[in-house]
């Protein structure tokens, strides 16, 4: 296969974006977890509060670092990899980056200062201030880019414009217009609505801000926000649940087990129970705004009302004698009619609701679309060229139901906990039920991950083949001076850091969790004069 | 030209942030050489932990100049970061890695973890601060580009040895602004020793800082005309420049270690707007093609755009800086290793 420019560069964004997705869900949800416990702190004053505040400190410091190693790579690369993008959009996608710098980055790793190394130097109270202040910030740099990466999949609040020259006599020629000697000016004229940007347009055409209000609450930011916040403190708390699980088996740390796994239980069954509704409205946020989007993630092949909910299985491309892709075949399991009341959203009224019309592929991208795009072409030539407007449907279909099966899972694990929880059952290690589902809970944290990673490949697969949803083609955003070879070095150069920052992160993460929370410190095995400063006993605190 | 346009507003606030940059990540970057230049692992954790609590915090300047020059200026963004395709993405992996040292260096007490992590950081913060002084050399420099604004060179015309003599002088400049932020959290020994190098550090930046101006003044013919234009500001800057970095051998002459540390972030201060009012108002200079050349205009986002972005910046910054201010407050006096030190 030939790599392009273009094909390395959504490989490395990938790479480097689910890399860094890894670090930062836990991090917005531990900052909630640790709110709680510096609350629990100041008002009931239990030194066990503080011995767990300071374990997750820790915790969040570690990953934070990462966090942040790994994400100034993604900001960069919108001008490194996708510079063509970049200008298209550069007059409104860069102004949510750049809120976020100032609005989140400063306060998160402002007060963080304050949370890692301020035990000793402010008051319970201000370190519980610091502490919500960087949750705070965690929590906006969430919204900017979810803000940023919204307006990829239902773009709002722009129009398009062309630069011109200016000659003396006012008359405008294009860019590429050699003028000669002769003085000109350079304005920018706006294009009709329906213009369709063209490969070639691209120095010279780009997306101008309207309104900034529909552009930052564009039709699919606050779904999404939800969705993806609600994830992230599902991956924190879960983080949470699992480390305690695993001290509740091994029969250490028990005291800061129970109190740990009860408030990482509660969180997690909150925001699972939030997502339910979350990712209900999402879906039919996609329904309304990316049809295509979602004719593929459900592999929905032709329009139909009583359309199927995919519960699963697999859906295929069907080529034509041309080895062409031409459909899709269907061998999934559904509920009928499922996905047609989803879409609807009348849970009331199910009869009714199943009624609902869903379009499939077969009629996705619209003809009306199409033609826009093609100009004086057939119907049947349109029918021909639909199937290079599709996302990757058998692989989204995959990554979506993974998504919403490894979902219910993980409400179901959070709702048995919190049973077992009320009735004070969850740490009898004596039972082997019990033992059972801890353990099922010690690998819960990678179930979320797993989840959250799925769910954006699913978000971003499921918006190919466009970078700017039906406005501008992934293949015509990347750089044109970066050659194949550069972006190769860079992806080895990636892969090798990443393996060893995963290797570096597992051993770390593992080492913290065996030594847990220190309470009056002693016994690590650690000759004294070699000891981390982190592990002495020496330790004073404030409060 | 208006006195004060949106998009002079903004060149100046790119200029800011970057300068922020480089005011406060330029100790932490110069403290990585100087890290190898102590042996004991108790001192070396003091000058960690020098930086421990902020050096994240001060990386933060980069990543929102990173995104007020994606907002402000798109079209330098995009041409300076996809020309410099390589040396940026050396700078993201020299990042990464020094992110990574000092965050894994503390977690196990092995001699040979340590002084490989050591070496590392050390590494990797003298590349980033190599890199970011070739970028900035190639900007006042000038770099080809074509009538769309793409850079027309390779790797190697990055390279040049004008570009690397800037790169010299910013980790020369950067080591001396570390070693002045390291007098101020030391004591004892270590403290003396620090102002023992002084004598080094200090005049080994002025002769790069000359060598750079001279070349500048004879082989860039741009830079020549910009000085043409506006003589008495530039050369009213270069001499506040001498100025303040020679005041830092005064002030540590007589003990004023604070001021001494104030004098050389003046340095570095005055550098920025020398190299701010040589170019202005272009933010990259094409050469040989002169036309081709991206400036606050032609590289600009629109009107609408800046104006919002001004009245985000205006409500921001203040409290930016109001709690940065409170955090490096905080943190203020020597250095105490602690249980929650690196």
């Amino acid at each position: 296969m030939y790599m392009t420019v273009e094909l390395l560069s959504r490989i490395q964004f990938g790479v480097t974006t689910s890399f860094h997705f890894l670090f930062p869900p836990m991090t917005i949800g531990i900052s909630v977890i640790l709110v709680i416990l510096q609350t629990l702190r100041v008002a009931t004053g239990k030194a066990i509060y503080l011995d767990l505040s300071k374990f997750w400190t820790r915790v969040f410091g570690l990953i934070f670092a990462i966090g942040v190693a790994t994400g100034i790579p993604l900001e960069f690369q919108f001008g490194t990899n996708w510079a063509q993008y970049a200008r298209f959009v550069g007059d409104i996608f860069g102004s949510p980056l750049a809120i976020e710098g100032i609005y989140a980055f400063f306060l998160e790793s402002g007060f963080l200062a304050l949370l890692l190394f301020g035990w000793n130097k402010v008051g319970p109270r201000t370190h519980l201030f610091a502490t919500c202040m960087v949750a705070l910030g965690a929590h906006f740099s969430a919204i900017w880019i979810i803000v940023a990466n919204s307006w990829m999949h239902t773009p709002a609040g722009y129009h398009l414009a062309r630069q011109m020259k200016v000659a003396a006599d006012g008359q405008l020629f294009p860019m590429t217009t050699d003028l000669g000697t002769a003085a000109f000016t350079v304005t920018e004229v706006a294009l009709p609505a329906d213009y369709v940007v063209q490969p070639t347009d691209l120095h010279h055409v780009r997306a101008v801000i309207d309104d900034f209000y529909l552009a930052i609450l564009n039709p699919s930011t606050l779904d999404r926000l939800t969705h993806t916040v609600l994830a992230c403190w599902i991956t924190g708390a879960f983080v949470v649940v699992g480390v305690s699980a695993w001290w509740l088996l091994r029969g250490k740390h028990l005291e800061a087990a129970r109190a740990s796994i009860r408030i990482g239980i509660a969180v997690a069954t909150v925001a699972c129970l939030l997502q339910l509704v979350a990712a209900d409205s999402t879906a039919r946020g996609v329904a309304i705004h990316q049809p295509t989007k979602l004719a593929a993630i459900e592999g929905l092949s032709t329009t139909r009302t009583q359309a199927g909910l995919g519960v699963v299985g697999f859906v295929r491309w069907k080529y034509g004698d041309d080895g062409q892709i031409v459909g899709i075949e269907d061998h999934a399991l559904r509920i009928p009619g499922m996905l047609s009341v989803l879409v609807s959203g009348k849970f009331l009224h199910l009869r009714e609701a199943a009624q609902t019309e869903v379009k499939g592929l077969a009629d996705l991208p619209s003809t009306e679309f199409l033609r826009t795009r093609h100009p004086g072409a057939t119907d049947e030539e349109l029918a021909q060229l639909r199937p290079s407007y599709w996302p990757n449907a058998p692989l989204v279909f995959q990554t979506y139901h993974l998504m919403i099966a490894l979902g219910v899972t993980l409400t179901m694990l959070a709702v048995i906990g919190c049973t077992l929880l009320v009735r004070g059952r969850l740490d009898r290690t004596h039972s082997r039920f019990i033992r059972a589902f801890l353990a099922i809970l010690v690998v819960s944290p990678v179930l979320a991950h797993l989840a959250t990673q799925a769910g954006w490949f699913t978000a971003e697969f499921g918006r190919q083949p466009w970078i700017v949803y039906e406005v501008l083609k992934t293949v015509d955003a990347a750089s044109t001076v970066v050659k194949p070879g550069q972006v190769m070095f860079s992806l080895a150069l990636f892969f090798i850091i990443y393996l060893l920052l995963t290797y570096l992160f597992t051993t770390l993460f593992a080492r913290m969790v065996s030594q847990g929370p220190i309470a009056g410190g002693g016994g690590h095995g650690v000759v004294e004069g070699w000891k981390p400063l982190s592990l002495r006993s020496d330790r004073q605190t404030k409060g | 030209m208006n006195a004060m346009d949106l998009n002079t507003i903004w060149f100046v606030l790119v200029c800011v942030l970057l300068t922020g940059y480089a005011v406060l990540d330029g100790f932490d970057l110069g403290t990585g050489p100087l890290l190898l230049l102590v042996k004991d692992d108790s001192e070396r954790r003091v000058f960690l932990n020098a930086i421990g609590p902020i050096w994240n915090g001060n990386e933060v300047w980069l990543v929102t100049a990173g995104g007020a020059l994606f907002a402000a200026f798109p079209y330098v963004y995009a041409t300076v970061f996809s020309g410099f395709y390589d040396t940026f993405m050396l700078l993201l992996f020299a990042l990464i890695f020094r992110a990574t040292a000092i965050e894994f260096r503390s977690q196990r007490p092995s001699r040979l973890w340590r002084s490989a992590w050591d070496l590392a950081f050390a590494v990797s913060s003298l590349t980033s601060a190599l890199l970011v002084g070739i970028a900035i050399g190639n900007l006042a420099w000038g770099i080809p580009l074509d009538a769309n604004h793409e850079f027309q060179g390779t790797l190697l015309t990055l390279l040049n040895p004008y570009a690397l003599c800037v790169g010299v002088t910013t980790v020369l400049l950067f080591v001396m602004h570390a070693n002045l932020y390291l007098i101020l959290k030391t004591e004892g020994a270590l403290h003396a020793r620090l102002l023992h190098w002084t004598k080094f550090t200090v005049p080994a930046y002025l002769v790069a800082f000359f060598s750079m101006n001279a070349a500048t003044l004879l082989l860039s013919p741009h830079i020549a005309t910009a000085i043409r234009n506006r003589a008495p500001v530039l050369v009213a800057i270069f001499v506040a420049s001498i100025a303040v970095t020679l005041n830092i051998l005064r002030e540590i002459k007589h003990g004023h270690e604070g001021r001494a540390f104030v004098s050389s972030a003046l340095s570095i201060i005055t550098l920025m707007m020398l190299f701010g009012a040589a170019i202005f108002p272009n933010l990259v200079v094409s050469t040989p093609t002169l036309a081709n050349s991206l400036n606050i205009y032609n590289g600009s986002a629109t009107d609408k755009s800046l104006g919002f972005m001004f009245v985000v910046a205006l409500i921001g910054m203040p409290i930016v800086l109001a709690y940065t201010v409170t955090i490096y407050y905080v943190f203020r006096g020597k250095v105490q290793l602690t249980d929650e030190s690196y």
